[in-house]
């Protein structure tokens, strides 16, 4: 059997990963054509290369059906339950980066901090007869760390994509998203609340804990980690 | 640690034809529940915990997360005191980390008093009942008085928004003690709050709302400049004192056997005027939990017990543990007489209650699964 290795699709983050490995002697390439989603991985013996999209990495190393995976550190996070009995953190990989951010309007004068957004939530729901919406694709991650600030009188909305506009849409009164630079925000008349941040994310290398994990994948992996300058994970 | 299903089931039985045998009348409720009013009143804390699914006609709805809600909208609709009612049957709850004994499918059993006359008496009643039920499981039980502290609160020499501000968490300890941490002047302004002060001190909020941008979204510029003078305002009242924000600090951590509790209560009553009606109350309580054959010598009191439960114990709490590893309580119960106003549209009625889990009380009796 052999050791998969699922890794972005597309994009600048698979050619982030293809760099990154490569730099460490394993060499990652498409195979045939630009558009076939498959690969190899040459210099090292019994690994598999599985082109995924980066949302459906946390899936399928939950699932098993891949050893390793390269996705952000947000998608494990929030799709993932109790992310860490499900995949083990090999390695950040210094690229990747984005915080997941709660915003508001600029306008709001009033609300700085999440202190302010709770406030102001509990006098909207007053007013509105419904909770303050928080617009994003990001549930998990967004419930829990409102929940451990204990904030109240809000309700997620779920927006899979221009995000920023739902305030000026009235579909939300505020959003929680992913931004880089702020620019997006800054367009939208919004601006991040100054201890609003959810989670810096990254681009990761996990492996999979409910995987195969038989004497050659195992040696495979062993292989992997020695390439990469890596501890194999207890209990893996 | 389950027992099987047929055991639980039929322990289920047993304990709901106890619920009968003292007076309860049998009420069934739906599995599907509309999910908005649940939503509405628990928030996203709900959403994480029950399982929604969609109806084409009648849209979201959740696999019963608890019997209250539908059982006290039953309650309302017909319209009868007092009334005293059992049910049984299945309850849902997503579970994020596996544990064996935090099931996401169980039976719950449970009795309802709703009665507008002596709430000492209803809260005792129904507690004796649980504890003689559970006696020969050896639990541990923990009683709580959530009346105390809101009326503590009410009673701080504070404005009337601060009060309501620590009152919406007291539900939510963290937030609770950052509040309280501010209103005192234990921590400081944030420096962002005192740059907004500064400028509204030569500027209307009107002027700086129009200054920092367009203005989008349903929350109104008028709402924005509504806080921004509540902040004002709030800025000028004088902090909580350390005397007032100690004894706060002191009730919430009170913790011991009943006797115990209520002499330390009538110490802090001293203090803090406030809150003697509602020591009086813990006091006959006792009282009345001795009439009904309740210990109360050393009956376990924890002020801050159900401080962290889903929020519409407002009163008297209690429950009964196995202290075991990754168990929930066997039972829990309390008074929610906020939350019959809530549902009940403006109508309220005072209503104590609880529910005990037959798998668990199963598997304790059976001693191993």
């Amino acid at each position: 059997m052999t050791l998969k290795i699922g890794v972005p699709s597309k994009g600048r983050l698979m050619d982030k990963t293809f760099d990154w490995f490569g730099t460490r002697g394993l060499i990652m390439r498409r195979a045939g054509t630009e558009r076939e989603y498959s690969g190899a991985v040459d210099g090292i013996e019994g690994v598999d290369l599985v082109l995924l999209s980066a949302g459906e990495i946390p899936r399928e190393l939950a699932a098993g059906r891949i050893h390793l995976g390269v996705t952000g550190s947000d998608l494990i996070r929030d799709k993932l339950a109790d992310w860490p009995s499900q995949v083990a953190e090999l390695a950040r990989l210094g690229f990747g980066h984005a915080d997941l951010i709660i915003a508001v309007p600029m306008a709001w004068i009033d609300v700085d901090t999440l202190d302010d957004l709770d406030a102001a939530a509990a006098a909207f729901r007053a007013t509105h007869g419904h909770r303050l919406r928080i617009a994003t694709k990001y549930h998990r991650l967004v419930r829990d760390f409102l929940t451990e600030q204990g904030i109240a009188d809000y309700q997620l909305v779920d927006s899979q994509g221009a995000t920023e506009g739902t305030v000026k849409n009235l579909t939300a009164e505020a959003i929680a998203d992913i931004t880089s630079t702020g620019e997006t925000l800054r367009a939208n008349h919004l601006k991040i609340l100054s201890d609003g941040l959810v989670h810096s994310s990254e681009a990761t290398l996990y492996a999979a804990r409910h995987a195969e994990w038989l004497v050659a994948e195992r040696q495979a992996l062993e292989r992997i980690a020695s390439c990469l300058g890596l501890e194999v994970p207890v209990g893996l | 640690m389950t027992a099987p299903r047929a055991t639980e089931r039929a322990e289920a039985e047993r304990l709901f034809t106890a619920f009968l045998d003292a007076g309860a009348e049998p009420v069934e409720t739906d599995i599907l529940q509309p999910a908005d009013i649940l939503l509405d009143l628990y928030g996203e804390d709900i959403r994480a915990r029950a399982y929604v699914t969609q109806d084409p006609l009648r849209g979201e709805m959740m696999l019963r997360p608890d019997f209250t809600v539908p059982v006290v909208q039953m309650h309302m609709a017909q319209n009868r005191e007092p009334a005293r009612y059992a049910y049984r049957g299945e309850v849902f709850r997503k579970q994020d980390t596996p544990t064996e004994a935090r099931a996401s499918e169980y039976l719950q059993v449970g009795f309802e008093l709703f009665a507008r006359q002596n709430p000492v008496e209803a809260d005792a009643e129904v507690f004796a009942l649980f504890a003689r039920l559970l006696a020969p499981l050896d639990l541990r039980p923990v009683t709580g008085d959530l009346g105390i502290i809101l009326a503590a609160i009410r009673g701080l020499k504070t404005s009337d928004r601060r009060k309501a501000a620590l009152t919406r968490h007291v539900w939510r300890p963290r937030r609770f003690r950052a509040l309280l941490d501010r209103f005192s002047g234990r921590t400081p302004l944030p420096e962002a709050r005192a740059r907004l002060l500064d400028r509204l001190a030569s500027d209307s909020p009107e002027a700086l709302i129009d200054a920092a941008g367009p203005f989008v979204g349903l929350r109104a510029p008028e709402e924005v400049a509504a806080r921004a003078r509540a902040l004002i305002e709030d800025a000028d009242t004088p902090p909580i004192s350390a005397t007032e924000a100690g004894i706060l600090d002191d009730l919430l951590s009170l913790e011991g056997s009943a006797p115990v509790a209520l002499s330390h209560l009538r110490d802090i009553t001293v203090d803090l005027p406030a809150i003697g009606p509602a020591v009086d109350r813990f006091a006959d309580r006792l009282v009345a939990l001795e009439r009904q054959g309740v210990a109360t010598g050393s009956l376990p009191f924890e002020a801050s017990h159900g401080r962290t439960t889903l929020e519409y114990y407002d009163g008297f709490v209690f429950s009964f543990l196995a202290d075991l590893p990754g168990w929930p309580p066997v039972a829990s119960g309390g008074r929610y007489d906020a939350l019959t106003s809530v549902l009940g549209q403006g109508r309220e009625i005072p209503a104590v209650g609880g529910v005990i889990r037959p798998a668990l009380v199963a598997a304790l009796k059976g001693g191993k699964p």
